[in-house]
């Protein structure tokens, strides 16, 4: 794998960027692995990144049906933060946002990690004294987060409106280190890593069935043939249920369709993300100039990655009335996803009924900011049987009714 | 965009009319169950990719309860049933089966 430098561009410049090499392979799937990871989304690839670097198990394969990146990790408005409320929540996603300040750094590829800054919006007495509580939490964890007044708030986005027609803006959860990265080069970079270890990753390739013996996994059954393997990581976000149907267990996650939308691109009017949770919609601005947006999941389970047109109108809505500049830019694309949810809004990291298998799910609206946390801690769990990253969020705590509870810190869908 | 009608008052209308419960025919475990029945009731999703049976609820409209039998990937609605039924009638399932030959759900196909 050649290094990417300043002056990798420039010889390539030189020489009409012939030199440039494939940034990963495509091979053929081998009979047998070590480990086999359905699914490459940010989660699946960066547990086979840190399976390679942090245990040394690189007889990796990561499976995936469509092209990697192509699931929600391609498909999200890449809001990194770690301002959550409870402890084992806050523990994995700053472990997460720490490891997005140097990943560039980390496998030599850009991930473009902009820590702009997040604001969440308090717009009602409810949510002040809920995000003052957030506040105090975090100082305890020890992530930088504090509670800002309406008029830092303007200070901060110029183009606010802070008496909305119904919500007026009374504070703001502020957590300066948060931002955005760039999804695809996120999934590319932990690719290119993974391949140059010696794994493979493998596109067009569906699991359709997985093979046990008595109650331990043995492989899985592919649109490629048979793929054998001692450990089996599941890590396919919406598909979590389909593919824990294959394996004989039910889960407790719903999927639905979240979408997004982008408007046309405008010149740079807003530095940091802003995120109103009780009128629903949230923005922020990419470097071509559009305005990222994202509002609501559809009410039912679906599969369709389109989302329902009456959110897109509610999200618009509620963005119009906090952002009244924003009334006259006209949306270019609009797009969905398949988002994992469980009932306590926080994922599972878990090993599962079936010995041999394990599952990393659950991510729901929110997972493109746990990628590296999760990954690091997954790869552990898989490696070792057990992570503190991950013990918390083990399937065993439904049952137990030991629930960790994000539901305002997940609210509006991100 | 979703399109149901509601077997109480006859009235068909869009998603924004009506409100999804949950899945359908859940069997219930009353005092005296054991963990694992409770645990399975509670948390254990069907959440397929196709041939789901849910209940809806009319808010905007009668405001009564209802079944559907929908598909989660094409959103076609195979058909709508009263409430007070504890599995999807014949005809219904019929219908499922002509469109999606060997379809499972839990105990009903
Ligand atoms: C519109 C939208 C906006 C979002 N905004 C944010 C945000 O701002 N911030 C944030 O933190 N999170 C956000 N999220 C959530 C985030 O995108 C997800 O939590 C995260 O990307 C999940 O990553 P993943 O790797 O688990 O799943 P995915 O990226 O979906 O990867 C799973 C992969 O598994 C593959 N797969 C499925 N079934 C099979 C099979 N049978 N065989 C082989 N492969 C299979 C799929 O094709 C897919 O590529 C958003 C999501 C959406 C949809
Ligand atoms: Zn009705």
């Amino acid at each position: 794998m050649k290094h990417y430098s300043a002056f990798a561009v420039a010889r390539e410049a030189l020489r009409y960027h012939m030199g440039w090499e494939r940034a990963w392979a495509s091979p053929e799937p081998k009979k047998k692995y070590d480990v086999i990871i359905v699914g490459a989304g940010g989660h699946g690839l960066a547990t086979a990144y840190y399976l390679g670097k942090n245990f040394g198990i690189t007889n990796v394969a990561i499976l995936e049906k469509g092209w990697l990146g192509g699931g929600n990790t391609g498909r999200n408005t890449t809001i990194i933060r770690s301002n959550y409320l409870q402890d084992p929540s806050a523990a994995i996603y700053e472990k997460s946002r720490s490891l997005y300040e140097t990943l560039s750094q980390d496998f030599n590829y850009n991930v473009m990690y902009s820590p702009r800054g997040v604001i969440m919006l308090a717009q009602t007495e409810h949510e002040v004294r809920g995000y003052q509580r957030t506040a105090h939490a975090n100082a305890l964890q020890g992530v930088t987060t504090e509670f800002i007044s309406p008029q830092r708030v303007k200070e901060i986005v110029p183009i606010i409106n802070l008496d909305g027609p119904r919500y007026p803006v009374l504070g703001g959860l502020w957590q300066a280190r948060a931002g955005t990265a760039r999804h695809d080069a996120v999934a590319w970079g932990y690719a290119r890593a993974c391949s140059a270890m010696g794994m493979d990753i493998i596109q067009k390739c569906e699991v359709t069935g997985i093979s046990r013996e008595g109650s331990k996994v043995t492989g899985v059954t592919t649109n490629r043939g048979d793929i054998a393997c001692d450990k089996l990581g599941l890590v396919v976000a919406g598909h979590s249920g389909h593919l824990a149907d294959m394996a004989g267990f039910r889960l407790p996650i719903e999927s639905v369709a979240l979408q997004a939308l982008v408007s046309e691109p405008i010149k740079p009017c807003m530095d940091c993300v802003v995120m109103a949770n009780t009128v629903h919609g949230y923005m922020s601005q990419s470097d071509k100039g559009e305005m990222v947006i994202g509002g609501g999941t559809d009410g039912y389970n679906n599969y369709t990655q389109r989302g329902s047109f009456h959110h897109a109108e509610e999200t618009v809505r509620a963005l119009v009335e906090t952002f009244p500049m924003v009334a006259r830019l006209k949306m270019l694309r609009q797009w969905g996803g398949i988002v994992d949810v469980t009932g306590d809004r926080s994922p599972i990291l878990s090993k599962t009924p079936v010995e041999g298998i394990f599952i990393n799910a659950g991510w729901g609206t929110g997972g493109f900011k746990a990628i590296p946390g999760s990954g690091c801690g997954f790869a552990e769990l898989m490696a070792k049987g057990h992570s503190p990253l991950c013990d918390e969020f083990g399937l065993d705590r439904f049952y137990q009714g030991r629930f960790i509870d994000e539901s305002v810190a997940a609210g509006v869908a991100h | 965009m979703l399109i149901l009608t509601c077997p109480c008052c006859g009235v068909t209308g869009e998603e924004t009319e009506f409100h999804q419960g949950g899945e359908a025919h859940l069997k219930r475990f009353g005092p005296g169950a054991s963990d694992d029945e409770f645990h399975t009731y509670m948390f254990a999703k069907e959440n397929p990719k196709g041939v789901h049976f849910e209940r809806w609820r009319h808010n905007n409209g009668c405001g009564k309860w209802f079944h559907a039998a929908r598909d989660t990937v094409t959103l076609e609605v195979y058909g709508t049933y009263p409430a007070q039924t504890l599995e999807p009638p014949k005809e219904i399932r019929d219908a499922i089966t002509a469109k999606r030959p060997g379809w499972t759900w839990r105990e009903f196909a």
